[in-house]
């Protein structure tokens, strides 16, 4: 158990220093640098030697390439130009809205697609297979964004009962709750219908293995043999799904962060591109591959949790 | 106790319901054991199903099932659920995959005392202990805690009689229960099912293509052939005096060996059972 | 327990799914592709052209489906939209595609490639399309192929993760063994046996990603960073529908249900054809 943890972590370092080196080398044939991106196109070239010295970029790539995976270490990423706030700070108060926002995005997904797939899966071919089938088929196909768009249009400015935008910030929990519900809904919409489709794939091919008759013959209901033998043995694929979706999750939030104004990660990114703020661009990306990958880490971990064949696998 | 009425089972089919189980009519009295033979396809195990009310959904019948005089087939569900279990327990054929294995054996026991009868869990749990002890696996405290995963072939089907027997139930049905395992592990399991069922006095409905196993440890035979009842009487005289043609087939169809043994094993079995 | 899977079985294969996905999704993904090469020859509009004064028209007051915030005919828009999205996504899934394939195949074939290939693939995962696209549009600014490289490369691990594992199963077949003792080489059975056997994976794969593709190239579109104007996208019909979202609500309509009906076209399309075409699914289904 123990071992198979370790090599998967060594996997995820190797993933995680092959995703830098692939970063910074990107970054390092982007034409200009952040020196002459912060002095423009007056500066003479003794004063941009001089910011470049100072800000370390004269050294071999190699040298500034280690400096700054320690930098991502530590959590100092330099500084941006654009805001003129080191960067690290800069992420972790993006970070405060883009993870509650996934997070409850994914909360929102797996609260739609496991009721509507189990309950597809209890009679297939049933009026409630019919309607998850088609809301499956019919939510993978519309983009998150334009969810989000008539979201807004729809239940904030036709209803009125969400903002249609915009973030107070944490100190006002209630409303930062209230802010970041559509946008999520947004989010969640999409996978909800990926998790339905397997959720109910994979719950039905369960509910025809033998121990599900066992249990029915020790008496228990069908929604008994269902919520308590059938989903935990039906849970694997789905955890897989989910551990899948979070790069789709992360591409998402960049966009609805922008349909909704909400000062994350993703508009961050999106800012720093027009700004076109390379540090910022470089970490921001960086932080997201490393959510991606410590996802699919945790993803690894729930599997042993889920299914005991698995705990002993060394 | 158990009465089955020209019980016939169809199924809906590309060309029209095709028939699995066709006017089919048996009794197994208390303390009594039947034993089912015939090929696999010939609608035993529907047949089974039937009397535990698990058919699948499609499945259409006639005639009735009566246990102790209500007809199976025509309870609800809910009135099925609480029979399941209490009354009639069930032994099925491969203990791979007959337990559920996410959970511990201890948890897959208490489950069905739990479900019919109103104790709490640690109850349950000494409870599911005592049967672990009584089925004769080794080291049940430690077992208790074991997945399905961890044990053998043998310890699994024990973990399969002892669930099916949790509640003590009135009638065993065992479907093919030594089928998928080793030829050593066969006996002691077929020992350890006769001696509970003696000791609880139960019924038994044993359902084997294996007329060794039939022969041994039932005192009454159904042969059943293609869905249809081809003959039915006592286990000596069935396998001993057998007047259908099927049933010579099923005999002849043994090797010699085998053949002989019955003939003891027929003999041993009726004398022990009366 | 031999007769009771049967039976059951047996229901279950009576209604083909397939069938119906396969009739559907055809017919929408042949519109698709119909409109979009339409827009080459015809359109009811100039696509491009402004006309201000009859600015934020609804539906059939002015042209099919309406005119945007410049006076531009929405439907026309739609229909060169069409061809711009399809062409993004041909050439990014194109690129996955065969890139992609030929990292999986590779990896069957050399254990010594599996682990590096997968490994690299890992990475690429890791990277959403939008990130990669953000990055370079640092490098190379907006445009086609920002969009086509940034979805084509997310594409590579996905199409690398199908084909390795469909050209394993190939490879432990018996004729192979048979194909080694006839003296061929790995690159030579690869050609000869294990492509073609995979290929209608790959054809299911392709028309499902194309799908993801023109979903994301939407995305991109959207944030401005697919096709420059004034070529139309639907992406780009999205994002400035927002300013007019209560005036015009058209706008924000008609270019999300063209996306969705190309995506489902495409999903149904790839449903149907992988029912008949990929192995695995015909014996789940």
């Amino acid at each position: 158990m123990l071992r198979h943890l370790l090599r998967r972590a060594a996997g995820f370092a190797v993933t995680f220093l092959l995703i830098s080196v692939l970063v910074f080398c990107m970054m390092e044939i982007v034409p200009g640098d952040p020196a002459s991106a912060m002095l423009g196109t007056s500066a003479t070239p003794e004063t941009l030697a001089a910011l470049r010295a100072q800000m370390g970029l004269d050294a071999p790539a190699a040298i500034r390439y280690l400096r700054w995976l320690g930098g991502l270490a530590t959590g100092d990423m330099g500084v941006s130009f654009t805001y003129g706030v080191p960067v690290g700070g800069l992420i972790r108060e993006r970070l405060a809205v883009t993870l509650p926002l996934t997070g409850l995005a994914v909360l929102l997904a797996v609260g739609i697609a496991l009721p509507l797939g189990v309950t597809a899966a209890a009679r297939p071919g049933g009026v409630a297979d019919g309607a998850a089938t088609l809301y499956a088929q019919a939510g993978i196909a519309v983009p998150n964004f334009w969810i989000g768009l008539l979201l807004i249009m729809v239940v904030a400015l036709g209803l009125g009962w969400l903002p249609a935008g915009g973030f107070p910030g944490w100190d006002q929990p209630a409303a930062a709750l209230r802010a970041l519900l559509l946008p999520a809904l947004a989010l969640a919409i999409p996978q909800s219908a990926v998790l339905t489709r397997v959720t109910r794939a994979s719950v039905v091919e369960v509910m025809n293995e033998d121990f599900v008759r066992t249990a029915r013959a020790k008496g228990a209901s069908v929604s008994r043999a269902l919520w308590r033998h059938a989903v935990p043995n039906a849970l694997v694929p789905v955890i897989t799904m989910l551990g899948l979706q979070i790069s789709f999750l992360i591409g998402g939030a960049v966009l609805v962060e922008n349909v909704f104004t909400l000062p994350g990660m993703g508009r961050l990114a999106w800012q720093a591109l027009a700004q076109r703020d390379l540090i910022v661009i470089q970490n921001v990306v960086m932080v997201f591959a490393t959510i991606v990958i410590v996802v699919n880490l945790g993803v690894d971990l729930l599997y042993t949790v889920v299914d005991p064949r698995l705990r002993r696998r060394a | 106790m158990l009465a089955i009425r020209n019980l016939s089972i169809a199924f809906p089919g590309p060309a029209g319901p095709a028939r699995v189980v066709d006017d089919v009519s048996v009794a197994v009295g208390r303390g009594e054991s039947l034993g089912i033979v015939g090929e696999s396809g010939s609608g035993k195990s529907m047949l089974s199903l039937a009397t535990i009310g698990l058919l699948p959904g499609s499945a259409r019948t006639s005639g009735e099932i009566l246990l102790d005089g209500k007809d199976i087939l025509r309870l609800r569900e809910r009135e099925l659920c609480s029979l399941r279990g209490r009354r009639i327990g069930m032994i099925f054929q491969e203990p791979m995959t007959a337990l559920n294995p996410a959970m511990t054996a201890g948890q897959q026991i208490a489950e069905g005392i739990r479900l019919h009868r109103t104790v709490g869990r640690s109850e349950a749990r000494a409870e599911a202990l005592r049967l672990l002890d009584r089925v004769r696996i080794p080291d049940p405290a430690r077992r208790i805690d074991s997945y399905p995963h961890e044990m053998s072939g043998g310890q699994r089907q024990r973990v399969g009689i002892a669930i099916a027997l949790a509640l003590k139930p009135d009638l065993l049905i065992a479907d093919e229960p030594t089928t998928a395992l080793d030829v050593t592990v066969q006996k002691e399991i077929l020992d350890i099912l006769d001696e509970l069922v003696a000791d609880l006095g139960l019924s038994l409905i044993l359902i084997s293509h294996d007329l060794g196993v039939i022969a041994r440890s039932t005192d009454r035979t159904l042969v059943m052939c293609r869905g249809r009842a081809v003959e039915e009487g006592p286990t000596e005289t069935v396998l001993r005096h057998p007047s259908a043609q099927y049933t010579r087939d099923l005999i002849a169809a043994l090797p010699r060996r085998a053949r002989a043994g019955l003939g003891d094993e027929a003999r041993h079995a009726a004398g022990g059972a009366r | 327990m031999t007769a009771l899977a049967k039976v059951s079985g047996a229901s279950f294969r009576l209604r083909r799914p397939g069938r119906a996905a396969l009739l559907v999704g055809g017919i929408l993904t042949a519109v698709l592709v119909g409109v979009a090469l339409l827009s080459l020859v015809w359109t009811p509009e100039d696509p491009a052209r402004m006309r201000i004064l009859q600015k934020l028209k609804g539906p059939l007051v002015s042209g099919l489906l309406g005119t945007d915030h410049l006076g531009r005919d929405v439907a026309s828009m739609l229909m060169r939209g069409a061809f711009n999205s399809l062409t993004t996504a041909f050439a990014a899934v194109g690129l996955g595609a065969v890139l992609g394939t030929l990292a999986g195949v590779a990896a069957a074939a050399r254990a010594g490639f599996d682990a590096v290939l997968m490994r690299i693939c890992d990475a690429l995962f890791a990277l959403p399309p939008i990130l990669s696209a953000i990055m370079l549009g640092a490098l190379l600014g907006p445009g086609a192929l920002t969009a086509i490289v940034a979805i084509g490369v997310f594409m590579i691990p996905v199409f690398a993760r199908v084909t390795r594992g469909a050209a394993m199963q190939i490879w432990a077949r018996d004729y192979i063994m048979a194909a080694r003792m006839a003296g061929k080489g790995t690159a030579r059975i690869t050609l000869e046996h294990v492509l073609p056997n995979i290929a209608g994976q790959v054809i299911v794969q392709v028309t499902i990603q194309l799908a993801m593709a023109i979903l994301t190239e939407a995305g991109l579109s959207f944030l401005g960073l697919g096709l420059p104007p004034p070529a139309p996208t639907w992406g780009r019909m999205l994002a400035e529908s927002q300013t007019y979202m209560l005036q015009a609500p058209h706008l924000a309509l008609a270019p999300g249900l063209a996306i969705a009906a190309a995506v489902l076209g495409l999903n149904l399309l790839g449903d149907g054809l992988a029912a008949r075409l990929d192995p695995r699914r015909r014996q789940a289904s």
